[in-house]
């Protein structure tokens, strides 16, 4: 293994060779060194994109803090070298290595990867490979370092399952303690990786993939999961943290130019609109918000601490925080006069919003977004995403009003039963946009449609749907394309191949492991880059196994289907998602379900910790009886074959 | 106030190249608390100024930038406040104050020095280097060619030696338009930049 010298001295003869070279030294202020020497326990986590978009990410920054808050642990981190950089590092011998102290990864303890979305795999697999690690679990053992991963996408684990040890489902404040405890009684008793392996079971929520099986009928789809190893838990239940720790402040401050150079504060976690299509949503519950003076103290400690001219207040529907308009008006009467820009980000489509957006920006270059989803009243209902047209033409004459000219309009095309009415609605509601826009400030008004393609994802409502084909989404955004010709109106939209690999990998089961590794070897990587995207070798992978990637996409799932994610639960149980699903189907809408319990599962998951954390911060509304069971769906809830 | 900061760059931060040190100077001194001050307009900029671009790889010891702050600050401890909040690889040498309206530091700009540390060389090559040396500051012009336009390096060469230490040194013109570059005086010399380590020692300003 080479020493952090000798790579040190390697890279400064390739460093001059490839793009933006300060993407690969580290040395940021705020990134953390502690000794190699002194520390037991050396984890490396890793960001499977470039440094660009990685360096900000606010998951792995609570890690990073986490870990190297102990005494006995350190975290250095490391990211996906761009393609340039990767084959000056092969050519000259240079491992995968960490920022803080150039240590080769095989050198660490343990290896933590973030997956936030699908388009990462192959990115993983080649960080293991550049890391001169062995891909595959079963061919590690405990000379090399443990590796877990964490984030989104790994409520499905499964196509991920033969290159990961151990995932961690859910939030990784606490979960990351209890890894390092076991890895340091690990280190201690000199356990195999196998020993170490069979103890990380014990550990609620962590899945250890390996003491899973799975039987599947000849049709394809799964019979039965089950774990090899009596130890082992049936369901791996997601951890949660019920009140929100302190948020980091001590940002990584890049030195060299990067996506978002800013102070990002979540004031709360989860959401509680219920919108069907939405992975996050049905994940993350349930809501918890961050007191007010707790986040301004936060924004104000980290732009002291980075000196970052932006401030972000994340969360996923900012809206819903109860107390938005007292949080806007004590942000701006704190910050308004430090040049800084304010974000604001996933406001309702409602004039309230534009007043807090006000408040909060001192000028209106960037545009006004909105993310209505969908144009017709239809959709609106199967998503449960229901927005009247003239809420939406009300808030956009607000907008332009107010000296914006430029309306951002996100939509997603291939919502279940979508037809192509449907899709004509939204290009009928820009123009009408775009007509509002134009009676105040005439050729000046602009929109920008953003329209996406839908993905069913795991552990929602829609993952009984089906995926629409290459050919329906060329149809759609055909449609879109003609209706939308006037150059006032600038339409962009997803490549369907793009839309096509995140659909079979959101749902895919354990034989994609071997369509990932073969795409891998033929050279996919970087998938979520339009122009590194290799189509072809994912298709010769898919055939080289003998499998149907329309099998993963295109077909509507069984009532009683048995997911091959239905060993990972994120707390709402499968019941009622399918009592969600029908709704769609019928049109019903569910309103927020702070307004209501709809008795999604979270409350009864996690009963215990709510009753620990006594206070408001928790947004569950109090249920007096205890929740009214659902009408069992009896078609569903067998599982097929035990 | 104008403070006028002296500092070395190395390590890391080599890599960081003009805009983007320009953008850290911008957050060093937010994080120290100074009042920065802003131009006016629409989009208001910071108002720091470096005096010269140091290309990417480079290492410095004398670098200089001058910052604008709407109140004037205490002078006293400002070195060590400034350099507890600077990133790895960056030094702070020297503050002090100056004439508000000063011209610019990149208007008075004549010179700059470099340091460039070599490959170990045996005695012959050394020989053979200082031949190559005193035959280029001999010759009347050098005709090179830079990203497709044609000059001749030979005039934007003041100083040019082999120091008893196995390094070059060399002081070259830095007046705008007539900028000398040292990979372009080692490739003359056919040592391979990327071999090097090059770093400037100097910046020679008019009065």
């Amino acid at each position: 293994m080479l020493t952090p010298e000798q790579i040190e001295t390697r890279l400064h003869r390739i460093l001059l060779k490839v793009q933006k070279p300060g993407r690969y030294v580290g040395g940021e202020y705020n990134s953390v060194v502690k000794s190699w020497e002194d520390t037991p326990l050396k984890v490396a986590l890793v960001f499977p994109d470039i440094y660009d978009i990685g360096v900000s990410n606010v998951g792995l920054k609570i890690l990073y803090d986490q870990i190297n808050q102990r005494p006995d642990a350190l975290a250095e981190r490391a990211y996906a070298p761009w393609v340039d950089m990767e084959a000056e590092m092969r050519r000259a011998g240079i491992p995968l290595y960490s920022l803080e102290t150039y240590h080769p990864l095989a050198a660490f303890d343990l290896i933590g990867f973030s997956l936030p979305y699908e388009t990462l795999y192959t990115n993983t697999l080649n960080l293991l490979d550049l890391a001169g690690l062995p891909l595959r679990s079963a061919d590690r053992d405990e000379r090399h370092p443990l590796i877990i991963a964490g984030g989104h996408a790994t409520t499905n684990p499964e196509p991920m399952h033969a290159f990961i040890d151990a995932f961690a489902i859910g939030e990784g404040e606490e979960i990351i303690h209890d890894i390092l405890n076991m890895l340091r009684r690990s280190k201690e008793q000199g356990w195999s990786r196998l020993e170490l392996l069979r103890h990380l079971t014990q550990i609620p929520g962590l899945y250890v993939p390996r003491f899973y099986e799975v039987a599947y009928f000849e049709d394809g789809t799964v019979r039965e999961i089950r774990p090899t190893l009596s130890e082992a838990p049936k369901v791996i239940t997601k951890r949660i943290v019920a009140k929100l720790p302190p948020p980091p402040t001590r940002f990584i401050v890049p030195n060299v130019e990067t996506v978002h150079n800013r102070v990002s504060v979540e004031i709360m976690r989860g959401c509680t609109r219920g919108c069907r299509f939405c992975h996050a949503g049905m994940i993350v519950r349930p809501v918890r918000e961050r007191q007010v003076e707790e986040i301004v103290q936060a924004a104000e400690e980290a732009l002291q601490q980075t000196g970052f001219e932006e401030l972000a207040l994340l969360s996923l529907s900012s809206s819903d925080y109860s107390r938005i308009i007292e949080l806007v008006e004590a942000i701006s009467q704190r910050f308004h006069d430090r040049n800084l820009t304010i974000s604001l980000p996933s406001l309702r489509i409602e004039t309230v919003s534009v007043d807090l957006t006000e408040k909060l920006k001192q000028h209106r270059s960037t545009g006004f977004t909105l993310a209505p989803e969908a144009a017709s009243e239809r959709m609106r209902r199967i998503i449960n995403k229901y927005i009247p047209d003239e809420q939406i033409l009300q808030t956009v004459r607000e907008i332009y009003r107010r000296g914006w000219t430029t309306i951002k309009l996100y939509f997603m095309i291939g919502h279940p039963s979508e037809t192509l009415e449907d899709v004509q609605a939204i290009a009928d509601l820009c123009q009408r946009v775009l007509a509002e826009g134009r009676k105040v400030l005439g050729m000046k008004a602009k929109v920008h449609a953003g329209v996406s393609t839908f993905v069913p994802k795991p552990h929602t409502p829609f993952q009984w749907a089906s995926c629409d084909t290459i050919e329906q989404i060329l149809a759609k955004q055909d449609l879109l394309k003609r209706s939308l010709r006037d150059r006032n109106i600038k339409l962009s939209w997803n490549e369907p191949q793009e839309t096509l690999l995140e659909a079979w990998l959101s749902r895919g089961d354990r034989r994609l492991a071997e369509v990932i590794e073969s795409a891998w070897r033929r050279g996919a990587r970087f998938d979520a880059w339009g122009e590194q995207r290799n189509f072809q070798a994912w298709m010769e992978a898919f055939a080289e196994h003998d499998l149907d990637p329309a099998f993963y996409t295109h077909r509507p799932r069984r009532a009683d289907e048995v997911f091959p994610w239905d060993h990972i639960s994120v707390g709402v149980r499968k019941s009622y998602l399918f009592q969600d699903f029908r709704m769609s189907l019928e049109g019903q809408i569910r309103i927020d379900c702070r307004q209501q319990c709809f008795a999604c599962g979270i409350l009864p998951t996690f009963t215990d910790l709510r009753r620990q954390n006594p206070g408001d911060f928790w947004k569950c509304p109090e249920v007096k009886s205890p929740a009214r069971p659902l009408p069992v769906l009896q078609a569903e809830l067998t599982p097929s074959g035990a | 106030m104008r403070l006028r900061i002296t500092f070395a760059k190395r390590g890391p931060l080599r890599y960081t190249g003009h805009l983007d040190l320009q953008r850290n100077w911008e957050r060093i001194i937010r994080r120290a608390g100074l009042p920065l001050a802003y131009s006016q307009g629409f989009h208001p900029h910071a108002r720091i100024q470096l005096a010269a671009a140091l290309p990417l790889g480079f290492a410095s010891r004398a670098e200089i930038v001058d910052i604008f702050l709407t109140q004037p600050v205490e002078l006293d401890h400002l070195k060590e406040k400034l350099q507890a909040v600077c990133p790895a690889g960056l030094e702070i040498l020297q503050v002090e104050a100056v004439e508000e309206n000063a011209p610019a530091l990149q208007t008075r700009l004549q010179a700059a020095e470099y340091r460039v540390t070599l490959p170990s060389l045996n005695a012959d090559a050394q020989r053979e280097l200082r031949q190559r040396i005193a035959g280029l500051l001999a010759a009347p012009s050098l005709p090179r060619q830079r990203r497709g336009k044609d000059y001749d390096l030979r005039p934007l060469i003041h100083e040019l030696r082999w120091l008893e230490d196995g390094s070059l040194f060399m002081r070259l013109s830095a007046v705008e338009g007539a900028t000398g570059r040292p990979e372009e005086v080692l490739d003359a010399l056919g040592i391979p930049w990327e071999e090097t380590l090059i770093e400037r020692i100097r910046l020679i300003f008019t009065e």
